[in-house]
């Protein structure tokens, strides 16, 4: 454990205001809170709002997971897991099951999450209005109206563009009725898990300042029409290494004739599914 | 307020600066009824406009409103959220210049089913028969549905955005000078669409033009402004043809100068 | 064939690490670089990365920049990230930079003025030629000096307003928004404002500030007064209940005397645009005070068409270590969000083909 800074980074004064804002967030599912967010020694856009949000949350017992893209290995979910064993000195693992504190960025995982674990997502835009509605003034504002038809509108664009919805990731929701919300940049195929999870799930974003939350069991809707529901797609493939065919797949190229390769994007899932003996 | 009555203002006063740009307008409007307010630019019909849809807030005097239910509410005082729910449904408003209210980068079906939409609408097909349904009314082309309103016509904008309004039945339409800035042929085309949707429809309107020809042809009465007051009112042939006030004489006749 | 993930991004990381302070350090033969020579003869750069890190201390700006190989955005993000695990114990009075004495003095708008003008330690005439004495270790001979002129150098401010010729200081709130505390919210206060332009970036302000010129959200400015020297920092502790003095900031103040407004019942009189950077960063401070006053067109009835006008677009976009950030995070994998646009973009070339 790194010496000189306080238990996970943050001093306590900090971790308080950020607790405080998650007790707001938890209360209002899907309502974006601003919090005083702090200049992290990574740079925004890597993590930054889910990072204080797991310094805030974690304790001296925890385990956590931190993944990037689905994956333990990747270089920014190392580096932030050392973060956190350096200035924690909490226990870490890969295994799913085994987290009481997952930090994520652009996935949920394949294992089902279970009461009493907390999902911590980095966020990069946490307002889903942005792209319809610029200021963040006027977006609140909507927010606070629940005018939301403008959204509906990019749909209904959509489906009379190209038959079908095309957003594919970041998909927007609406919390338990009232907000809509930003699920963070996964693919459009994890937002079911969002629903009636058992798990807590947090959302930070460091750059814009805001956090929100998903108490356990909240009902989590993807915005759609009644005639055109929302469609959770993944590669039609099976995973060439575990053989799964209800994961997400990453698609690899492995050859410079352009030959393909999908894999589980979950490598904890992938590898549990081979050492219980599946194969590609 | 009579117990009909749908839209009623007293003592209705509004200064800019040193302009008096409103000074203790009362009206009165009921179900299905066309009000035209006419004056020159500078009049204060557009302010009082303003003032009767919420938009603008009276500096003195107030402005009910009755719900379909029969409950009175006072424009000013109504909380933000009622009274914009109040303008995606029950109220429309129709500008000058339909780039305005219109969003160009929507196709003409999204257009007018967006206050569908926003009013909870969530089934693709029937929100594209309605809007179908609604463009043919207007007399716009169903095979134009898909395409963006950039590419139409000045005359055919401002029947997509009265489409777009009256698309939720509204009860009550503001218009700020509907036809202004449209080719005469054109106008003309518009304005007997306006007329018969909005006798069919039963929608009551607060028209406000410069055109007297305009009010004539839409108005069941009409109101003169001048420099922030009601100079005179009545009904629509009664005015124009007998004008009893100095100004409304010279409003008509330069008309028929013209 | 057989295919075997990516491991190894714990040891690709310390490797990458282990390469990039070889790569700075450079040639070993060339003597290293010492943190006093940074502070001392880069001073422009140290006090750049004083203001967006908003930190003032040159040994530590001066680190940052060895650290980050002279990359003065990451310099000063160093310098933030070390600032934001500092406790704060009090908020400052305002520095009174009337009682400054001026290191460097100009106004534009007066030929000459009381305290005069003092030209200073600037490039302002020097000819841009490169100076090839300066490869060589070389001594400058010695600048001429003078005694102390003890006159008072009070602000062109203060004296266009003891005829009530432009609009007064604004009554400070006691205690000032602070905004490496609290989260930055729309409509923004003046000393929200003011606080991150004075730490944005200074190409970002001086763009913007030129645009303002070239008629995107003209102020029609002129300099009332740049002064750049050394201020006392006071605070009041309550147990006191007396200002007591805590240090020394050198700093460049600009007062742009801008567009006059009036009304039938207000006399016209000229408005206001302000800058205020650490250390000798003139074009900073010129920049922001561009900036600030282009910003308050709504405050002052004026229509808001430009960008720089524009408050939420400018305080949004102003900081270079959260544009870094975002900018620079599209490096990081994003294969999953791209996966998922693939399968999109192949199911409805799919369905249009069938």
């Amino acid at each position: 454990m790194t010496h000189g800074y306080n238990f996970a980074y943050l001093d306590e004064q900090t971790k308080r205001m950020i607790r405080r804002a998650l007790l707001k967030a938890v209360a209002i599912p899907g309502h974006q809170i601003p919090f005083g967010g702090r200049e992290m020694p990574l740079p925004y856009g890597w993590g930054t709002g889910g990072i204080q949000l797991t310094a805030a949350v974690l304790g001296a017992s925890d385990v956590l997971k931190v993944i990037d893209q689905g994956a333990d290995d990747t270089t920014n979910a190392v580096s932030i897991r050392r973060f956190f064993a350096r200035t924690a000195g909490v226990a870490t693992t890969t295994v799913t099951t085994q987290a009481t504190v997952i930090q994520t960025r652009h996935r949920i995982p394949e294992t089902p999450l279970r009461d009493g674990q907390i999902m911590v997502y980095q966020v990069p835009l946490p307002e889903p209005l942005a792209k319809l509605e610029p200021s963040r003034a006027e977006a609140a504002r909507m927010h606070a109206l629940a005018e939301y038809g403008l959204m509906q509108v990019k749909l209904y664009e959509d489906v009379t563009r190209y038959g079908h919805v095309s957003i594919s990731y970041d998909y927007p929701v609406l919390a338990n009725h009232r907000y809509l919300m930003s699920p963070s940049p996964i693919p459009a195929f994890d937002n079911p898990k969002l629903h009636m999870s058992p798990a807590l799930q947090l959302f930070g974003a460091g750059r814009e300042k805001r956090l929100y939350a998903l108490p356990p069991w909240t009902e989590v809707r993807s915005l759609d029409f009644d005639d055109h529901p929302f469609r959770a797609t993944r590669a039609p493939q099976v995973c060439g290494l575990c053989g799964a065919a209800d994961s997400y797949l990453d698609e690899v190229v492995i050859d410079d004739r352009g030959s393909r390769l999908f894999v589980c994007s979950d490598t904890d899932y992938c590898a549990g599914r081979q050492e219980a003996g599946h194969g590609g | 307020m009579a117990d009909d009555t749908l839209l009623a203002a007293r003592g209705l006063s509004r200064r800019f600066g040193a302009v008096q740009a409103l000074d203790n307008v009362d009206a009165e409007l009921w179900p299905g009824e066309v009000l035209a307010i006419v004056g020159e630019s500078g009049s204060g019909k557009t302010t009082l406009l303003d003032v009767l849809s919420g938009r603008l807030r009276p500096d003195r005097g107030v402005a009910w409103y009755r719900d379909p239910a029969g409950a009175l509410h006072d424009v000013h005082a109504m909380p933000e959220p009622m009274l914009r729910a109040l303008h995606r449904s029950d109220w429309g408003f129709v500008r000058q210049n339909p780039r305005d209210a219109l969003r160009l980068g929507v196709t003409a079906g999204g257009n007018v089913g967006e206050r569908l939409m926003a009013q909870g609408a969530r089934h693709y097909g029937r929100i594209r028969d309605t809007a179908q349904d609604w463009l043919e009314r207007v007399e716009i082309d169903a095979s134009r549905m898909d395409d963006l309103p950039r590419t139409f016509s000045g005359g055919m904008l401002q029947r997509l955005q009265i489409a777009r309004t009256l698309v939720t039945h509204p009860r009550l339409v503001f218009m700020d000078e509907p036809t202004g800035g449209l080719d005469v042929s054109v106008q003309a085309r518009l304005l007997d669409l306006i007329r018969t949707l909005v006798a069919n429809l039963h929608i009551a309107v607060v028209l406000v033009t410069h055109d007297l020809s305009v009010a004539r042809l839409l108005a069941h009465r009409i109101m003169v402004m001048q420099r922030g007051c009601v100079v005179e009112s009545g009904l629509t042939d009664q005015v124009l043809d007998d004008p009893h006030h100095p100004y409304t004489q010279l409003l008509v006749s330069s008309v028929l100068q013209a | 064939m057989a295919y075997v993930a990516v491991k190894g991004g714990e040891r690709a990381i310390d490797n990458a690490h282990a390469w990039l302070a070889e790569a700075r350090r450079g040639a070993a033969a060339v003597p290293e670089l010492g943190v006093e020579q940074i502070a001392a003869q880069l001073g422009r750069a140290v006090e750049r990365v004083m203001a967006e890190g908003s930190l003032y201390d040159r040994e530590l700006a001066a680190l940052a920049i060895k650290q980050a190989q002279g990359d003065l955005i990451e310099a000063a993000f160093l310098l933030r990230a070390y600032r934001t695990t500092l406790p704060r114990f009090a908020a400052s009075l305002p520095v009174d930079t009337g009682s400054m004495r001026p290191l460097r003095r100009i106004s534009a708008i007066f030929k000459d003025l009381p305290g005069g003008q003092v030209l200073g330690p600037t490039t302002d005439y020097t000819h841009r030629l490169l100076d090839f004495a300066l490869l060589a270790e070389a001594r400058p001979p010695a600048a001429p000096e003078a005694a102390a002129s003890d006159a008072a150098t009070p602000r062109v401010h203060d004296i266009l307003g003891a005829e009530g010729l432009i609009e007064a200081d604004a009554p400070g709130s006691a205690e000032p928004f602070d905004l490496t505390r609290a989260p930055l919210g729309f409509p923004a206060g003046r000393d929200a404002r003011l606080q991150a332009l004075a730490r944005g970036d200074e190409g970002f302000l001086l763009a913007l500030g030129y645009a303002t010129q070239r008629g995107y959200g003209n102020t029609h400015p002129f300099v009332g007064e740049i002064r750049m020297g050394e201020v006392a920092v006071e605070i009041e502790p309550p147990e006191l209940g007396f200002a007591i003095e805590i240090g020394d900031l050198a700093l460049t103040e600009c007062q742009m005397v801008t567009q006059f407004a009036g009304s039938k019942t207000e006399p016209p009189q000229f408005t206001r645009g302000y800058g205020l950077a650490f250390g000798q960063s003139e074009r900073k401070a010129m920049a922001m005070a561009l900036v600030d006053r282009s910003l308050r067109a709504e405050e002052l009835g004026e229509d808001a068409t430009a960008p720089s006008q524009n408050v939420e677009f400018v305080l949004s976009h102003c900081d270079n270590i959260e544009a870094t950030g975002f900018v620079e995070h599209l490096k990081l994998p994003h294969y999953v969000d791209f996966q998922s646009e693939l399968e999109t973009v192949r199911r409805m070339r799919g369905e249009r083909g069938a």
